[in-house]
């Protein structure tokens, strides 16, 4: 035994030595930066390291709040997803860089038949998937197929893939009664035809979303359902690798379609969960561009000379919902004094650091039939008082308000805002109870309608009105996004006829009129439409941030 | 001492992981205990933090024009001033004022939790310790499973299940720290069980409620004690960690670590907001720690020189 | 010796058992589907009904129970609902990711709180010695997250000198092997990348290693104070100063116990701390794997992230346990 005793203090004394070791090589290495300031060695270690590499690569490093859920744009709705997919798959129709104007995507031409029934797509030939497979119209058949019908074999159901974008832009799956996409058919190797059951007004806008962009039908036979995993599109970038939490790496797609792009040798996206963490990092010269800059950091960045400030359009909605079916908020007085008693401009100058303007209509400003003739509720507490004791209230109540667990981009700060409501109703008698649940239980129980007030917001994918008014006023949507419970059959019919109208200027006016009769109801208090702010270093050209969160970056140079 | 005996010790003071040796006989010498504790100048600092924390937080009102949830948006994120000594938050809210409100709750959540877990670790401890067998088998396993996984993921997953408030968090508190007292008291209890005086009494035919509470508990109560003011310190310390994580107090409540999470985002604007709640959290916990190392130095009669 | 690992090992059955309970029960209790979260604010109900029985969340728990225990016994550790992939196969690098940290803070702990404590007895009541303890008073006191957030401020954001998130510099992104990257880089013998690498593990682990080493720092203290009453050391002290590498090197040998001890009982600390930091530091750790997945209610990470922390712990303490036995012979079972 003390043999052994020995022996075990004599490891004991190397592990020391290991360690001192270790901590001197550490002190010696960190001593320089030290001396000299770290961020500026750190980036001479990379420049030098990237021209040893591959002699001057272009490498732009993207970071983000959250990972990506999946890499198959068509199962996930996740912002986060599409951001990156949207480098490697594309769609039929693009966007504009800074609009939702259509422009030719992997079709270079389209035409509507005068029923609105017949949609006809021509696609651009000499097209390559990343894999060296051709792109042409089978390859469209097999993914909207797929979308579709969730007994095909690479919908991959019994993996729990569930496509309800889908089902959600195209009126259901194969089989179900709104389903609005007949057949797709194959007319020739780069013709396709859509057939539609009925029509549908905003076809074309959706056919632009990332979440029906186009994989290799070669790749989804070879990965299966781990084709969330390994994406394989035509785009201007190829995926390399993915480390969850941590970076996705993708490259540059030699064989790009479009002359000359893109730009970059190599795009990285970086998770940084942390506003703060993200900022330090950009400003040290680690990442590129960041997401999610925190509004009250914008002046900052604004004033230095080596970032850039970017505002991403207004394209969302941040509201205060009512639950106008049960007690007390089916009193629409009640409803009205709210509406006045809370100081939607304080919000917006408060939380929003002036990026965002406050809302009047469910519906951003810039879209299609915007009601701009809609007065909305002006802040006047003693307006709100006088309506209050109107209602029935002099004597003030007692209300719980449900704030959001997370934040979203129309709602950056949801515990502040509901903090800041609060403060608001107590000024007119309403006693405020702030309710928190986690975000799952939280989208359930407002769907149940068990809340009395609640908030939530919604984001623009297609650039379409019905997107926002059906989701969250039809009728038919109570117990699912809407979570008003309203339901006026007025508004139903309005937005019904207009979902099937292909006539855009008659359209317009159609939602005109239901925001007219939606801001009388008060189903909902319109807070803000944000325009959430971005940074970049100031290396960094042409890019131009678009108002559906995701934008391809192969026009992205770094000097 | 044998290896259950030392993971004891070593468990009951996980601040301090000093090995105690508690060999206190039935007639403590309390008073010997007091003046020791006098001449003690680190716990002695320790009791002036702590009713300093105490007195701010119950004369807070009087400390103070501001309301803990009054907001004035145009005040937001001022540095600190005359008005404001330790400035504004981002809602325009005074930061001392929610520090001097924040202490009721951390100093509330440290008692309530600790005495929830004392009560349930002591009367699981002792009917452990007490009947053996079986009994013993069952408690101790369940104590082993639960020390089995770090304590703060097993507070957060309650929390998971109970929903997220102030109150949930203090359960969550008691319940991860029941397994800490109920080791100590058990281990206390079968060193005492083959006692002479304990014997004796049940040869007299004393019944075994009246030989645990009349007994065991009074002559078990030295380390029980330590570990109850070491308790208050982790306590304040795990409810700070779940306010941060989102996981404890809810919003207005000016909870401190609930704060400092609120605040994170301003660390380069407005980095004041980040040191007072953080600096009281570990000024309070630092606190309790001085007395409870004063108790044992006291208590403890091997450290008596 | 041979028969108290048996037993020992025994004793861990019911304990493993228990925890399966333990974790299968937490998923079942937390509310929210997690249908609801995969399909997002957007979902429709039905949608989110024939998910919820394609995820066979429909079957009785009893059930759902057997199974889980009979893929554990198989390796499998369930398949993660937001990613839809194998748990199995994608929790290495989140575990690497942690032992990393807890590793490099074990080490900050031990050679800093090992010498402060050595330091401190031979100078007893010296400056160092005061500024030492009061040093590891704080430290003990200090809440893990504003520790890390202060240096984040101070050290990355006012002075620049060390990285604040990540692990790694994604623009020269390490290849990984073993998901070790200070491994990785030098198995590569790519010394650039392995001093990023220590650069982003030096404040984490400073966070994370301060309570441990505060508490090695005064336990060290304490252990040396008694050795430096043996005739051993009053003999060596009583030749005269100078002396100090002898003693240090006797100090050493005695420090081994309790130093063992405490890294037995703080990993479940710096495991639990882990996600404090990991969250902080935006570090891809077990931590915040399981953290994320608790609000997406990926019931699976959550179980088997909360089981494999558990089981890392659990098995610690047994190879501390034993080892134990092996190192002090005093120590007799």
């Amino acid at each position: 035994m003390r043999s052994k005793r020995s022996k075990w203090s004599l490891l004991l004394m190397l592990m020391f030595l290991l360690m001192l070791v270790l901590s001197a090589c550490g002190g010696g290495e960190d001593e320089p930066s030290e001396a000299e300031g770290d961020a500026d060695t750190t980036e001479t270690d990379d420049g030098s390291d990237a021209t040893e590499d591959s002699g001057g690569e272009k490498t732009l490093v993207f970071a983000r709040g959250g990972d990506s859920e999946s890499l198959d744009p068509g199962s996930t709705s996740d912002g986060e997803s599409s951001r990156v997919t949207r480098q490697v798959l594309e769609t039929l129709i693009d966007f504009a860089p800074d609009s939702f104007e259509l422009e030719p995507g992997l079709a270079k031409e389209w035409e509507v038949s005068d029923d609105g029934l017949k949609y006809t797509f021509y696609l651009q030939e000499g097209v390559k998937f990343h894999d060296g497979t051709d792109f042409n119209a089978e390859a469209v058949k097999i993914n909207f197929d797929r979308f579709a019908d969730p007994e095909h074999e690479y919908a991959f159901a019994d993996h729990d893939y569930v496509y309800f974008m889908y089902s959600a832009m195209f009126g259901g799956h194969k089989g179900d009664e709104g389903h609005v996409v007949d057949e797709v058919v194959v007319v020739d190797d780069h013709t396709v035809e859509f057939n539609l059951n009925t029509p549908l007004g905003f076809f074309l806008q959706n056919m632009g979303m990332t979440y029906f962009a186009i994989t290799s039908p070669a790749a989804l036979e070879e990965y299966g359902p781990e084709i969330n995993e390994n994406p394989v599109g035509t785009g201007p970038f190829k995926f390399i690798s993915w480390t969850k939490d941590d970076s996705i790496i993708l490259e540059k797609n030699e064989d790009y379609w479009k002359e000359g792009l893109p730009k970059l040798d190599r795009l990285i996206f970086e998770v940084i969960p942390d506003n703060a963490a993200r900022l330090i990092a950009l400003r040290s010269g680690d990442i590129d561009i960041m997401d999610g800059l925190n509004p009250d950091d914008a002046a900052g960045v604004e004033t230095d000379e080596d970032l850039t400030l970017y505002a991403r359009d207004e394209n969302n909605f941040g509201y205060v919902g009512f639950n106008v079916q049960n007690e007390p908020l089916d009193n629409e007085l009640l409803r009205q004094a709210i509406s006045h008693a809370i100081d939607r401009e304080a919000i917006v100058d408060a939380l929003y650091a002036g990026y965002g303007t406050v809302a009047k209509n469910p519906l951003p400003p810039s879209y299609l039939g915007y009601n701009d003739d809609v007065e909305g509720y002006q802040y006047d507490v003693e307006k709100a008082k006088e309506v209050l004791a109107e209602a029935g209230y002099e004597d003030g109540l007692e209300i719980d308000l449900w704030t959001m667990p997370v934040a979203r981009p129309y709602m950056p700060d949801p515990e502040k805002t509901a903090e800041i409501i609060q403060n608001n109703l107590a000024e007119i008698g309403i006693t405020v109870n702030i309710v928190r649940e986690e975000w799952a239980p939280y989208l359930e129980k407002t769907a149940a309608g068990e809340h009395q007030i609640y908030m939530l917001g919604w984001s623009g994918t297609n650039g379409d009105p019905d997107y926002f008014l059906s989701s969250l006023l039809h009728g038919d949507l109570i117990g699912d996004s809407n979570r008003e419970f309203y339901q006026s059959d007025k508004v139903d019919q309005l937005l019904n006829e207009a979902k099937v109208e292909i006539d855009q200027e008659k359209r317009a006016d159609m939602y005109k009129e239901a925001q007219a009769i939606i801001a009388e109801d008060v189903p909902m208090v319109p807070l803000v439409h944000s325009t959430p702010v971005m940074a970049s270093s100031s290396t960094v050209k042409n890019y131009v941030p678009h108002l559906s969160t995701s934008e391809s970056l192969e026009e992205v140079d770094l000097e | 001492m044998n290896n259950e005996e030392r993971q004891e010790s070593q468990l009951s003071s996980p601040a301090l992981a000093l090995q105690m040796e508690e060999e206190i006989r039935a007639t403590s010498p309390w008073k010997d205990t007091v003046r020791q504790l006098r001449k003690n100048k680190f716990a002695l600092i320790g009791f002036i933090i702590i009713i300093t924390f105490i007195l701010v937080g119950l004369f807070a009102p009087l400390l103070t024009p501001y309301g803990y949830e009054q907001q004035v948006l145009q005040d937001r994120l001022k540095p600190p001033s005359a008005e404001h000594w330790l400035g504004t938050d981002d809602v325009g809210r005074d930061i001392f004022t929610r520090i001097a409100y924040g202490a009721r709750i951390s100093l509330q959540v440290g008692f309530f939790a600790v005495t929830g877990a004392l009560i349930f670790g002591t009367l699981f401890g002792l009917i452990a310790g007490y009947f053996g067998r079986w009994v013993d088998m069952i408690i101790s396993r369940i104590f082993d499973i639960m020390l089995a996984f770090p304590s703060i993921l097993l507070a957060i997953a309650i929390v998971a299940i109970l929903g997220a408030s102030l109150q949930n968090a203090l359960i969550a508190i008691a319940i991860i720290n029941i397994p800490i007292f109920g080791r100590l008291v058990r281990s206390k209890v079968i060193s005492l069980r083959e006692e002479e005086f304990i014997l004796a009494a049940r040869a007299q035919g004393m019944k075994n409620g009246r030989i645990i509470f009349h007994h065991i508990l009074p002559n078990s109560l030295a380390p029980i004690i330590v570990q109850t003011t070491l308790g208050f310190g982790t306590a304040i310390l795990d409810a700070a960690a779940l306010g941060f994580l989102g996981l404890g107090a809810q919003p207005p409540l000016p909870e401190w670590g609930k704060m400092l999470a609120d605040s994170r985002d301003f660390i380069q604007l407005a980095p004041w907001t980040l040191i007072a709640p953080g600096l009281c959290i570990m000024l309070v916990v630092l606190g309790f720690n001085l007395i409870g190392d004063g108790l044992r130095d006291a208590l403890d009669p091997r450290m008596k020189n | 010796m041979l028969s108290y690992t048996i037993r020992r090992l025994l004793m861990l059955i019911p304990v493993l058992l228990g925890m399966t309970l333990i974790t299968f029960s937490i998923v079942h209790l937390i509310p929210g589907s997690p249908a609801q979260t995969i399909l997002g604010q957007n979902a429709t109900e039905a949608a989110i009904k024939s998910l919820e029985e394609s995820m066979g969340l429909n079957e009785s728990y009893f059930k759902q129970y057997f199974l889980y225990i009979k893929g554990l016994l198989q390796g499998d550790l369930g398949t993660s609902l937001k990613s839809k992939a194998p748990i199995v196969k994608e929790i290495w690098p989140y575990i690497a990711g942690t032992f990393e940290l807890t590793f490099f803070a074990m080490v900050f702990a031990v050679f800093v709180g090992v010498n402060a404590g050595i330091i401190s007895a031979w100078k007893q009541n010296s400056w160092f010695d005061f500024l030492a303890m009061f040093v590891a008073l704080i430290g003990v006191s200090i809440p893990v997250f504003w520790l890390a957030l202060m240096e984040q401020w101070i050290f990355a954001q006012e002075l620049g000198w060390f990285p604040a998130h990540g692990r790694q510099n994604n623009r020269d992104p390490i290849e990984a092997i073993t998901y070790f990257y200070v491994i990785d880089t030098f198995i590569k013998m790519d010394f650039t990348q392995m001093v990023t690498a220590l650069k982003h593990l030096v404040l984490p682990s400073i966070a994370l290693g301060t309570i441990p080493m505060a508490i090695i720092a005064r336990m060290t203290r304490s252990t040396m104070l008694e050795v430096m009453q043996s005739d051993y050391i009053r003999t060596v002290r009583a030749k005269g100063s100078g002396q100090f590498l002898i003693i240090y090197k006797h100090a050493l040998k005695n420090a081994m116990i309790p130093v063992l001890t405490v890294i037995g009982l703080q990993t479940g600390v710096l495991l639990g701390g882990a996600i404090l930091t990991e969250t902080i530091f935006s570090w891809p750790g077990i931590g915040r794997y399981i953290f994320d997945a608790i609000n997406y209610r990926d019931y699976p990470v959550i179980q088997s992230g909360i089981l494999v922390i558990a089981f890392i712990f659990v098995m610690i303490n047994l190879i501390v346990d034993l080892l134990y036995t092996y190192i002090d012979p005093r120590i007799k079972y």
